[in-house]
């Protein structure tokens, strides 16, 4: 039998379960965004507070934040619960394949909850706050592009957090990791109007989530302020191979004793 | 060709690692320590130390050791779960080293404890399984359905795993370990925490699979369990094989007579002499506050023993009788019983 069929029936596993907890699948992937929707793209705006075109600036970061916090949650949650003291994950660990084609699977699977989150809050996001003038979506394959290659990398990085951290401590994950790159991640505000703080905008550019931002500006809003696009993709890439050799080692680690 | 070989079989767990790092070493590892480690790292564990096995076509075998034998890194070795740190491990011919798909084919496993994917019920659970393994869902369902029935769980076929006893989320195991029709099947402890009635139709489940050919590797600190079953025993402690024959000739093995054990407040050695004297005595060791008395006079034997402990200012606190059996060729072969 071969790889490929393993491969899909995996991906058929983590689809039925991820339809079975779609209500909370949705809840924890779509909450936070749609929370700063209202407060930054609704509420803000209405009371004065914020310039006119700051949605423009806030849209494609939300859309960013919520793709990159449900990749990544989507495999490294699950990956609590496979390793975990029963080691749920044996019965695929068990599969006539290598074990990395599994590690794999779940990295996909977090891809396709990356686009769907996307989906999702894009059209509550326009909906929340209006017409935005600069919002185009004639750009439908560098909005593809971003996506997947933000996904890509945020499900590797789930994967190996997932496994490399103690399931003890993965609540740590949220405050150590997750919060400070969602602040600095460059969603509520462009990378190029961090040059009122040269310190931070260099130190920023560690933050993967900052390319996943700026690349959806690109994409989505092209005509305002946003770093050009092949250089995020190229940014993207590195560091999408970077955290998957760390996460295919971790799991591997994990997986066989 | 042999279902199963191996050849000089080692694995060294490396020192613990810290608590952050979040792994949790088994209690194979814990107790292994004791007998760690000369070559190895400092903190190191040695599990298995040089095993070597070979195991029959459709033969049913049995692993059987105390707790931190080596008993599970084993079976996690020849099921490509676990990594040896030297020597080989074949199942079919195929090594689990270099060939660990082939070899995955080929395996059903029963895990020591149930160990389902929590996020599927019952029968997903065995159709997934099956898919894993390419089977297609036209061939896997009915295959369920007889497997669900034949272990006597099929009024749970669509219940969640949590909703399942401890007995029947086991029988779901063996049911996902056949579900693929797999030749070799392992079973680690699969009798620990159930029921006598459930121990009693799993030991009959097992006997079928047996009596159809298959080759089955069981784990168990269960004499009897080992006696009834197996064709053939390998007695392992501290990852090493002390002994493998089939049951009948292992009981032949056994020390003579009846052992009794008598725990005494005080060390036992000073009791060794005078009760050697005694009538109907064929052997005694001291361990500790332990002092074994093997007698060709069954229990009769007690009352003197007891009689010479006190007079030499020893008080007995405990004492057991056991026939000769495996438990008793155990005993003198590894210094301590099973559990």
């Amino acid at each position: 039998m071969s790889a490929p069929a393993v491969f899909f029936a995996l991906l058929r596993r983590d689809i039925i379960v991820a339809r079975k907890e779609l209500i909370y699948f949705l809840v924890r992937t779509t909450m936070q965004p749609i929370l700063l929707l209202v407060v930054f793209g609704y509420l803000l705006p209405k009371m004065n507070f914020v310039m006119k075109g700051y949605q423009t600036a806030l849209l494609p970061g939300i859309l960013a934040m919520s793709l990159s916090l449900s990749a990544i949650q989507s495999v490294a949650l699950p990956m609590v619960q496979d390793f975990g003291w029963t080691k749920e994950i044996e019965d695929r660990l068990l599969a006539p394949v290598s074990t990395r084609l599994i590690a794999a699977e779940k990295i996909v699977a977090g891809v396709i909850q990356g686009f769907i989150s996307v989906a999702v809050i894009l059209p509550i996001a326009r909906l929340l706050m209006g017409p935005i003038p600069a919002l185009t979506l004639s750009h439908g394959g560098e909005v593809l592009m971003v996506v997947f290659l933000g996904s890509f990398a945020f499900s590797a990085l789930g994967m190996w957090l997932g496994t490399a951290i103690a399931p003890q401590q993965i609540g740590l994950m949220f405050s150590v990791i997750i919060a400070p790159m969602l602040f600095f991640g460059c969603a509520y505000y462009p990378w190029r109007s961090l040059d009122v703080v040269p310190a931070i905008k260099y130190i920023v550019l560690i933050n993967p989530m900052v390319y996943v931002a700026e690349g959806m500006r690109g994409a989505l809003t092209p005509s305002a302020p946003h770093m050009p696009l092949g250089m995020v993709a190229l940014a993207l890439l590195i560091i999408a191979a970077i955290f998957w050799t760390l996460g295919m080692r971790s799991f591997y680690k994990r997986a066989i004793g | 060709m042999s279902a199963i070989e191996t050849h000089g079989l080692r694995k060294v767990y490396p020192a613990p690692p810290s608590p952050k790092r979040g792994r949790r070493p088994g209690p194979a590892v814990a107790h292994a320590q004791l007998g760690a480690a000369p070559g190895a790292p400092l903190g190191a564990v040695v599990a298995l130390e040089a095993l070597d096995l070979a195991v029959h076509q459709g033969e049913f075998f049995g692993l059987l050791g105390p707790n931190g034998a080596g008993k599970t890194t084993t079976i996690g070795i020849l099921t490509t779960r676990v990594r040896p740190t030297s020597g080989t491990a074949l199942v079919g011919g195929a090594s689990v080293s270099t060939e660990a798909v082939r070899v995955r084919q080929r395996i059903g496993v029963v895990p020591q404890r149930p160990n389902p994917d929590r996020s599927l019920n019952a029968i997903e659970n065995l159709l997934f399984h099956a898919a894993y393994f390419g089977i297609p869902s036209a061939a896997a369902i009915p295959r369920a359905g007889a497997l669900l029935e034949q272990l006597g769980i099929s009024d749970k076929a669509y219940a969640k795993v949590d909703e399942m006893s401890g007995g029947q989320q086991q029988r779901l195991m063996i049911a996902r370990a056949l579900i693929h029709e797999p030749r070799v099947i392992f079973l680690d402890e699969p009798t620990v925490g159930l029921d006598p009635q459930t121990r009693l139709s799993l030991w009959d489940i097992l006997r079928v699979l047996h009596n159809e050919g298959r080759t089955i590797v069981m784990t168990t600190h269960y004499m009897d369990e080992a006696d009834k079953l197996c064709d053939r025993i390998a007695i392992i402690d501290h990852g090493r094989l002390l002994e493998l024959d089939t049951p009948a000739a292992l009981k032949q093995r056994a020390p003579g007579g009846t052992l009794v054990e008598i725990t005494l407040a005080g060390d036992a050695i000073r009791a060794v002499e005078p009760v050697r004297a005694l009538e109907g005595v064929l052997r005694v060791e001291a361990n500790g506050s332990i002092l074994r008395v093997y007698s060709d006079r069954g229990g009769r034997v007690i009352s003197p023993v007891i009689q010479v402990a006190e007079d030499n200012g020893l008080m007995v606190s405990n004492i057991s009788l056991t026939e000769p059996s495996l438990e008793t060729l155990f005993v003198s072969r590894t210094g301590r019983k099973l559990d």
